[in-house]
This record gives C-alpha cells, sequence and structure tokens, in this order.
C-alpha cells in the first residue's frame, strides 16, 4: 500500500508541475526568492539601541537635574510646630506650657491614667522587658499575647482574634490579605486614610458609595450584578467585598449595619467593618456597633478595631471566625514581617478588657456625657455640630465657609488657640490634603 | 553633633580595631588549596584596592550549592508535592478527615474566599513543619529564654499547652544584637518610672496632641547618635518604610530598589506609585547600568525625564548575612545625582566601632546618606522606628508624613527605653558599658563565624554581620534541624519558601552581646552534633567572592501600578 501511494505521489507531483499555468508556477518562484532572501539578511535592529553614542549618553547623564529631594516647607505651615505636651496626656494637660482640660485626646473610657493599667504594665515590664526583639514567628509571640487574643475572642464573642503591634497597620493589612487584583471593593466615601491605604495596596476595583446612603450601595451592587450575568465565568472568581466604618472618624455617624447585612446576602459580598472608633463606645457591653444594632456577630466576616482610643493601650486587632481570620497569620503583612506588640502594652490592654468587663455601666455614662455636651455644644453660632449624638468623636465645622480652605484652616486655628488660653485643649483635624480621596471640610474634632 | 572623645564628628578613622580584624578575619578563612588562595586572596585585594573606596576587607561570599544537594531538594520538594496532591484527593473525598476550618453554612454559595491553588503549600508542606515557628515565650528575650512547651496530636494542625515550660533555652533567634533586652537594670528602672508618670497610651496623632516632650527629647537624642541634622520617630518600623516612602516619591520618580529588600520597604514604593526597578542583590554593575539607562532615556514611552531618582537598599539583609556596599553605592549616587534611602533596621548599633551602624563601619560620612532609616526594635530593645537627614527634610515629613498625620505617637515607657540604651551606646551615661558590648558582639560574630566555617557548614554573608545563615537545602531538614536543636535546649529559627529561594533554605542565627564565650560553645558543639546527624556539612570550601558572580546582561525587571 505504502509504496503504491509513494509511486502515485511522485508522478502525480511531476505531472502537476508540467500541467500548472505558468503564472502560478512563477509567484511559487518569488515566493521560494523572498524566503531564501529574509532567511539570509541582517537581523532587525530594534530603533533605540543604535541611536545614542556613548559621548551623547554621558552628556545626558551630565546634564540632567533632579528634582530636590523635599520641596521646601513654609515657616507658617500649620501643622509643623507640633503642640508640646508635658507629662501625662490625661483629663487635665499640660500643653505647650498651659493647663488645659482635654478634649482632644480619644480617651473615651478615661483609661489612660487608671492605676490598675498601669500596675499590670508595670508588672510585666519586670517580667519580660520592653521590646519583644523579633515578629511573632521567629520567638515573639509571648504568653500575654496569646492572653490578650484568647480575652478579645471571648469579650466579642467570635473564634479567634489576632493583634497586631500598630493601630494603623491593622486595617491596612488586613484588607490586601483577602482582596487582591480583581476583586471588587465597595467602600464608602468617608472611609478613613488606614482603609484608603489598604484598598491601594490590595490594587482591587474599588468602587465608591456616598456615605451612610445605601441606596447609593444598593445601585452599585446591581450594576455589578448585571455586569457578573454578562461574563459568568468571571464572576465566580471575583470575590466582593463591603469595606464601612462603625463610627466613621471623618463625620461622626454611625453606619446602618441592619439594611448592610441584608445587602450582604442579597448581592453575595462579604462585609468587613473597621471600628476603631465604636469598639468600647456603642452598644450596651461596648461590643461595638454590632451590638448596638442587636446583630449576630457571625454575619460579619471581619472585624478590625484598633486599641489605641477605648483601651488606652497601642496597636490593633482583628477578630472574627477562625476561617477567616487564620488566613492572616502568613499573609498579612503587618504580623508576619514586623516586630510583635511590647508585652507591657498588651498586658495593660487586658487589664483594660477587666476593667471594662467589671464596670459594664462605664458605657451608659459615657453615652449620657455626649449627648450633653452635644445638646449644650447645638446653639454655638458660626459653628454646626457634625456627628451623632451618643457619637465620643464629633466635628465642629464652620457654618458658612470662607470659600478657601486655607483661611478655614486659618480661622480654626485661631479659635483653637484661643481656647487653649482660656484652658480647653481642642485639635484641628488633620488630613494630608493631596493625598485624602474626598477630603472632609475643615473641622475641629472634639472626642 | 557627636561629642566624642578623641575623635573628629563625621570621618572616624576605623585603624584601631582594623589591624586586628584584618589578621584574625585572613587566618580564620580557611581554603582548601594554596593556589585557589592564592587566586582568592587577590580578588579580595582587587575588591579592597577598589579606587581606595573600603577602608577593611570586604569579606563576603556566597558558597555555591553543591550539585548533587540541589538535586536531592527538587526530588524532596517533588513527593511532597505529590503527597500534597493526595492527601488533598483524600480530603476531597472524605476518606480523610479535614481539620482545617471552613465557611459558614449560610455562606457557602458567595465567592469562595480563597483560591484553593493558594494555600497548597501551607496545607501540605507548612503545617508538616509548623511547630518550628510561633514558638511561645514566657520571659525576657535575652540570651536564655523560656519556652511554653507545646503538643500537637493531630500532625501540627492544633496545638495544646502541656503547661510544662522549657527553662534556659539558649536563643539563638532573638534580634537582640547589643543585650538590652533584659528585665532589670537601668534601662528597666527608667522605664518603670515614665511609665509611673505618663501611663501607657497616647491616645492621639503626633500632629494632634500627642507629642510628648519626651518625643522631642528623643528625637534630638537620635539625631546626635546618628550625626545627622534632624530626626523624627515612629511607633511601628515597618509603618515607617511604608508610610514615608509614599511622602518623599511619586508618580513619575523613579524606584531602583535591592532584589532582597524588606516586604516593608517593597510596599512603601508599590503604595508610592512610582516606577520600580530591581537590580541584582548588592551587585554594583547591575545598579549602575539601571542608573545609565534611566537617566540617558527617560521615563518609559514618554521618555520625559525622570523627576528624581531614589536608591532602596538596608544595612544588613536579614535572610542573607550581606552588607550593602556602602562606598560603592555612595560614589554611584553621587556621580548620577540620585537620592540614597538607607534602611539600618539590623545594621543600626551592631556594626561599626561605636555601634553607630553600617556608615560608621565603612567610616563614611552620615550626611552623604540622605535619608537614614532604622528601626528600634532590634538593638534597642524596645519598638518603633526613626528617619533621620537634613532639617528640610525632617520639616517635610513632620507635615507631610502619613504617620504623623493618621498614626498614634510611640508609648513614653517604650521612648525612655530607647534613650536610655542609646545613651548607654553613647557612653553618656557615665559607664563604658555601650562600648563593652559593642565589641563583645564584635567578637562573638567573628568567632562564631569562623568556628562554623571550620566545621564544614556552608555560611552565607559578610564575615562581619552578626546574622548568620546556616545553609540547609532539604525540606525535611528544615524540621528536624529546629526540633533537634530545641530537644538540646538551644532555640534557633529555621527559614524556608517563600522567605527564601525554594532550595536555599536554611537556618538563621542572631548573635547577641549577651552571649557569653561558654554559651557560645555549647551551641557551637550541639550543632556540630546535629550537623553529623542530618549529614548538614557541604562546605567544600570552594567559596566564590561575589564580584565572581556573573553579571548577564539581561533587562531589568520593571514593575509599574
Amino acid at each position: 500500500m505504502a509504496t503504491v501511494a509513494e509511486q502515485w505521489v511522485l508522478v502525480e507531483m511531476v505531472q502537476a508541475l508540467y500541467e500548472a499555468p505558468a503564472y502560478h508556477l512563477i509567484l511559487e518562484g518569488i515566493l521560494i526568492l523572498w524566503i531564501i532572501r529574509l532567511l539570509f539578511s541582517k537581523t532587525y535592529k530594534l530603533q533605540e539601541r543604535s541611536d545614542l553614542t556613548v559621548k551623547e549618553k554621558e552628556e545626558l547623564i551630565e546634564e540632567w537635574q533632579p528634582e530636590p529631594l523635599v520641596p521646601p516647607v513654609s515657616k507658617d505651615h500649620p501643622a509643623l510646630n507640633y503642640n508640646i505636651v508635658s507629662g501625662p496626656p490625661s483629663h487635665n494637660i499640660v500643653v505647650n506650657g498651659k493647663e488645659c482640660i482635654n478634649f482632644a485626646s480619644f480617651n473615651f473610657l478615661g483609661l489612660l491614667d487608671n492605676p490598675r493599667l498601669k500596675a499590670a504594665a508595670l508588672a510585666s515590664l519586670k517580667k519580660c522587658g520592653v521590646g519583644t526583639c523579633g515578629p511573632r514567628g521567629f520567638y515573639g509571640t509571648f504568653d500575654v499575647h496569646l492572653d490578650l487574643e484568647d480575652r478579645l475572642a471571648k469579650f466579642m464573642k467570635t473564634e479567634e482574634a489576632i493583634i497586631y503591634s500598630y493601630g494603623f497597620a491593622t486595617i491596612a493589612s488586613a484588607i490586601p490579605a483577602y482582596s487582591k487584583r480583581g476583586d471588587i471593593v465597595f467602600v464608602d466615601k468617608a472611609a478613613c486614610f488606614a482603609i484608603q491605604k489598604g484598598l491601594q495596596a490590595s490594587r482591587s476595583d474599588i468602587k465608591l458609595f456616598n456615605h451612610n446612603d445605601m441606596d447609593d450601595l444598593q445601585r452599585l451592587l446591581k450594576e455589578q450584578e448585571i455586569e457578573d450575568q454578562k461574563n459568568p465565568r468571571k464572576a465566580r472568581v471575583t470575590r466582593r467585598f463591603i469595606v464601612v466604618e462603625g463610627l466613621y472618624m471623618n463625620t461622626g455617624t454611625i453606619c446602618p449595619l441592619p439594611e448592610l447585612v441584608k445587602l450582604k446576602y442579597r448581592y453575595k459580598a462579604r462585609i468587613f467593618l473597621e471600628e476603631s472608633l465604636s469598639f468600647g463606645v456603642l452598644g450596651e457591653h461596648g461590643r461595638g456597633v454590632t451590638e448596638h444594632f442587636g446583630i449576630d456577630i457571625d454575619d460579619i466576616d471581619l472585624i478590625s478595631a484598633n486599641m489605641e482610643n477605648s483601651l488606652a493601650s497601642i496597636g490593633g486587632f482583628c477578630c472574627g471566625r477562625s476561617f477567616v481570620i487564620d488566613h492572616q497569620r502568613l499573609s498579612g503583612q503587618g504580623y508576619c514581617f514586623s516586630a510583635s506588640l511590647p508585652p507591657l502594652l498588651a498586658a495593660a490592654a487586658i487589664e483594660a478588657l477587666n476593667i471594662m468587663e467589671e464596670n459594664p455601666g462605664i458605657f451608659a455614662v459615657l453615652k449620657e456625657k455626649c449627648k450633653r455636651i452635644h445638646k449644650a455644644l447645638q446653639g454655638i453660632s458660626g459653628l454646626k455640630v457634625v456627628g451623632e449624638s451618643i457619637s465620643p468623636a464629633f466635628h465642629l465645622q464652620l457654618e458658612e465657609s470662607t470659600g478657601c480652605r486655607e483661611r478655614d484652616v486659618k480661622l480654626l486655628q485661631e479659635i483653637v488657640t484661643q481656647c487653649m488660653d482660656r484652658g480647653i485643649a481642642l485639635t484641628l483635624a488633620r488630613y494630608l490634603e493631596k493625598e485624602e480621596k474626598y477630603l472632609p471640610p475643615p473641622s475641629l474634632v472634639q472626642p | 553633633m557627636r561629642t566624642e572623645p578623641g575623635g573628629c564628628c563625621c570621618r572616624r578613622p576605623v585603624r584601631a580595631n582594623d589591624c586586628v580584624a584584618n589578621g584574625e578575619v585572613r587566618n580564620g578563612y580557611v581554603r582548601s588549596s594554596a593556589a585557589t588562595a592564592a587566586a582568592a586572596a587577590s580578588q579580595i585585594h582587587h575588591v579592597t584596592q577598589n579606587g581606595g573606596l573600603y577602608k577593611r576587607p570586604f569579606n563576603e561570599g556566597f558558597e555555591e550549592t553543591p550539585m548533587l544537594v540541589a538535586v536531592l531538594t527538587y526530588v524532596g520538594y517533588g513527593v511532597l508535592t505529590l503527597f500534597g496532591y493526595l492527601r488533598d484527593f483524600l480530603r476531597h473525598w472524605r476518606i480523610e478527615k479535614c481539620h482545617h476550618a471552613t465557611e459558614r453554612e449560610e455562606q457557602k454559595d458567595f465567592v469562595s474566599l480563597y483560591q484553593d491553588f493558594e494555600n497548597f503549600y501551607t496545607r501540605n508542606l507548612y503545617m508538616r513543619i509548623r511547630d518550628n515557628w510561633n514558638r511561645p515565650i514566657c520571659s525576657v528575650p535575652g540570651a536564655r529564654v523560656d519556652i511554653m512547651e507545646r503538643q500537637s496530636h493531630d500532625y501540627n494542625w492544633s496545638f495544646k499547652y502541656t503547661g510544662n515550660v522549657i527553662k534556659d533555652v539558649i536563643n539563638m533567634g532573638s534580634y537582640n544584637y547589643l543585650g538590652f533586652a533584659r528585665n532589670t537594670g537601668p534601662c528597666q528602672e527608667a522605664a518603670a518610672k515614665v511609665l509611673e508618670e505618663y501611663g501607657v497610651g497616647v491616645c492621639s496623632t503626633r500632629q494632634e496632641i500627642g507629642n510628648l516632650d519626651k518625643h522631642e527629647e528623643l528625637e534630638k537624642l537620635v539625631a546626635s547618635f546618628l550625626g545627622v541634622e534632624a530626626a523624627m520617630t515612629y511607633g511601628m518600623g515597618f509603618a515607617t518604610n511604608s508610610m514615608n516612602i509614599p511622602a518623599l516619591v511619586s508618580k513619575g520618580c523613579l524606584i531602583l530598589s535591592d532584589e532582597l529588600n524588606h516586604a516593608s520597604l517593597v510596599l512603601g514604593a508599590r503604595l508610592s506609585g512610582a516606577t520600580i526597578r530591581v537590580f541584582k542583590h548588592n551587585n554594583m554593575q547591575s545598579l549602575e547600568k539601571l542608573l545609565k539607562d534611566a537617566i540617558v532615556y527617560g521615563q518609559p514611552r514618554t521618555r520625559r525625564p525622570w523627576k528624581k531618582i531614589l536608591i532602596l537598599v538596608e544595612g544588613i539583609y536579614s535572610m542573607e548575612g550581606s552588607i550593602v556596599r556602602l562606598p560603592e553605592v555612595i560614589a554611584l549616587k553621587k556621580k548620577y545625582k540620585a537620592y540614597l534611602y538607607l534602611d539600618e533596621a539590623h545594621s543600626i548599633g551592631a556594626l561599626g566601632p561605636t555601634g553607630r551602624g553600617v556608615v560608621d563601619y565603612f567610616g563614611l560620612d552620615p550626611e552623604d546618606v540622605d535619608i537614614m532609616m532604622g528601626t528600634f526594635t532590634k538593638s534597642f530593645g524596645a519598638s518603633g522606628g526613626y528617619i533621620g537627614g537634613k532639617k528640610e527634610l525632617i520639616d517635610y515629613l513632620r507635615t507631610h508624613s502619613h504617620s504623623a498625620v493618621y498614626a498614634t505617637s510611640p508609648s513614653p515607657p517604650v521612648v525612655e527605653q530607647i534613650v536610655t540604651s542609646m545613651k548607654c551606646i553613647m557612653g553618656q551615661d557615665g559607664t563604658t558599658l555601650g562600648k563593652e558590648c559593642i565589641q563583645q558582639l564584635a567578637e562573638n560574630v567573628r568567632y562564631f563565624r569562623r568556628r562554623l566555617k571550620n566545621m564544614g557548614f556552608i555560611i552565607y554573608g559578610n564575615e562581619d554581620s552578626p546574622v548568620v545563615p546556616l545553609m540547609l537545602y532539604m525540606p525535611a531538614k528544615i524540621g528536624a534541624f529546629g526540633r533537634e536543636m530545641l530537644k538540646r535546649n538551644i532555640g534557633v529559627v529555621v527559614v524556608g519558601f517563600p522567605a527564601t529561594p525554594i532550595i536555599e533554605s536554611r537556618a538563621r542565627f542572631c548573635l547577641s552581646a549577651a552571649h557569653t564565650k561558654e554559651m557560645l560553645d555549647t551551641a557551637l558543639k550541639e550543632i556540630d552534633e546535629v550537623g553529623d546527624l542530618l549529614h548538614l556539612k557541604y562546605s567544600r570550601h570552594r567559596s566564590v567572592p561575589l564580584l565572581d558572580r556573573p553579571f548577564d546582561e539581561t533587562t531589568y525587571e520593571e514593575t509599574e501600578d
């Protein structure tokens, strides 16, 4: 069979060659010649590599002048000269030599100068020294850290908690651990700077919705659903997250959590709740905004808070189900690559938790005081109070802006200075003007 | 400026220690044959006579991986991967019990939170030897430490604490270079006093009401310690990098960063929005080529000139134990008008005759480095970070750094610990304790490295670096080494993928001034035993000085966000 086929092919070929029309043969011939030419011609050089001579390159190097490393800062930049506080930053504070009542620290429960906290920290200092000399993975895990994580998990009634050594790094490391390139995050426009940095590090798609506006969020979610239906295969691997704060730092308002949970189940997005200001403030026992609204804590995928406000310590924590939290132990950048929290700060936080658990009455007292101050400040001419009545941190904004942000800031700074002369310490809300996505209007913060 | 008895402000001639160092180092460098010795020695001389930039020999070596070992390592990982697939299969079909946590029932139809493959390494390789990490301790992390014993009955999926404490384990894993991790002594007493007075927390940011007088005092002290005009301190070392690099560079600038830079530097560079190009580790030709190309060709596509070029390097690289070639980097920086950001997380306090870091070690001028950054966690026994430089730089950072505006200031007792330990190192507290610690550390480093090399292990890094990586290579040996050393009462740190390249897993020793010679001898004896038991003595004494590593003319990697 094979030989017959071979013979057939050869004979046929020769015959075809004789019988082919002339133009056909000529075209084939030209094609073959062209291929041979291409094979033997020189390789094509990229334009850039051959243009500049060595001398020209050296001239370019000589000529190039970089910008100065930092632009000069004018001497009267409002943030250049810090207020110097001598002595402990407790309720009576000495700022720049003047004694004032402290309305500027986030010391909500007044635990900053509590003797029990100091005693616990001192005991830990005597046992373990100050620093931990290593990250959690390499002999930096102390029994105090494990205790604190247990206690926080029990307090918040979740399965597990994880501690970070710095409040800012907590949410900024937690978000990129879960949300990667290609995932979608729906975040409130008034989210704080740490959340913005976490989102930037995660490289996900960010969709902003108007502050506390559930209709706007629903609109965005619906649009996303329509997109998903167009491309179901991509939708199956795109994770969706909603990031909100319990009590917003920039506006002093509380997020509408029940509606958010409904939206979560309807559109299948996970909720990350940032409770820095609401932990230890809202709720009957201080468990935060979930207790305030009476929502089951398992409905929230991740709660992140920092211990620098109510707990009067330093650091931050995340709590939630083990399924979610355990992942951060290997992929949370601020956890794996950074030294752990000094044990004396952890011991102080445990003692603060003890105090919170022993006297649940302090939260009601705090709410009362907040309501009173809120009411008392309502009538001041020229300033309006922005924030919920039970929020311990709220903003005082100018009723009518002068039109220029700098002048507003100067005016508010004047108010602050005059208040300090009279013995009340307030502070101007600080923002990095060029970095924030949605700059809130200038205001005074009053925690 | 620093007040040093009998020395000028900036340039510090390193003659005193240098002669001793020269003699010991060269004698201690073992060679197998005279020929290679002559060749290698001449190559090292070539490096030191490189335009007279180096005042002392720069002995850094990375011995090549023996071929057989590399092959066996790959085989080992192959076997583990196969078994990993088998176990996953069994778990999927419920033949094997599934130990790890699962999603809630109500959320099972959500898009899954983790990709299965992402966790393959964690589930199947990391889990097997997980007991070597996260070991909890319950005493001060000094030269000896108490480790809490824990057991696992389900192959490391969960741990139970037996309640026993393994006492007095020799600690070769904590970053305690000068031995300031103590719970007694002047530092602790001063910190206790400040704790009583100021409390623990601060509850405010630097720009609002969190700037205590203690912080101002600390910053002045740090500036005088480093020999710069001004300094600024932050609450967390990691955050110092990730929050200040974006304040200094932005889109339109170029960052040239070393291959093996720390995660915080990489994160800071990414968040800034600048273009990042990576040069080969400690390789000056690679850096020079990138600089030349950057200035000549400008920004990609638009060809506009770059606004600024920033070089990111570290003083000591903690996974390799190598020291940056600072004199050459500074020469390049001056020639091409770039800016230098030096991260001295591990080298401050640990290098140099007066403990002022890698600038002091090479005898250079601190004003040549534009931005000196470091952390207080390692040599000062506290926590936090700092940045030092010219006054304009610090003024700019005080107004524009993310940390000053949004993050809390450092805690007062921690600040006091730094102040006391820094004064001790500088000799300002009236004792010579600081100087003794520095000398003790240098001696310990030389002794330890020499002995390990003599035993036949492959040790990476520079002769003077207190970080000593000992190569293990094979995945099974990672777990075995960690466990065997703990049985013999020595706590070590073992590192594998992804912190190191996949076949180059290692054990890393961090030496401390608190280690006495007896402790080092005990440790060395045990390491010798374990080395024989696990066949870890791979070295064939064919160390290749770094300059010989072939530099291939490949184009750079460019990462843009």
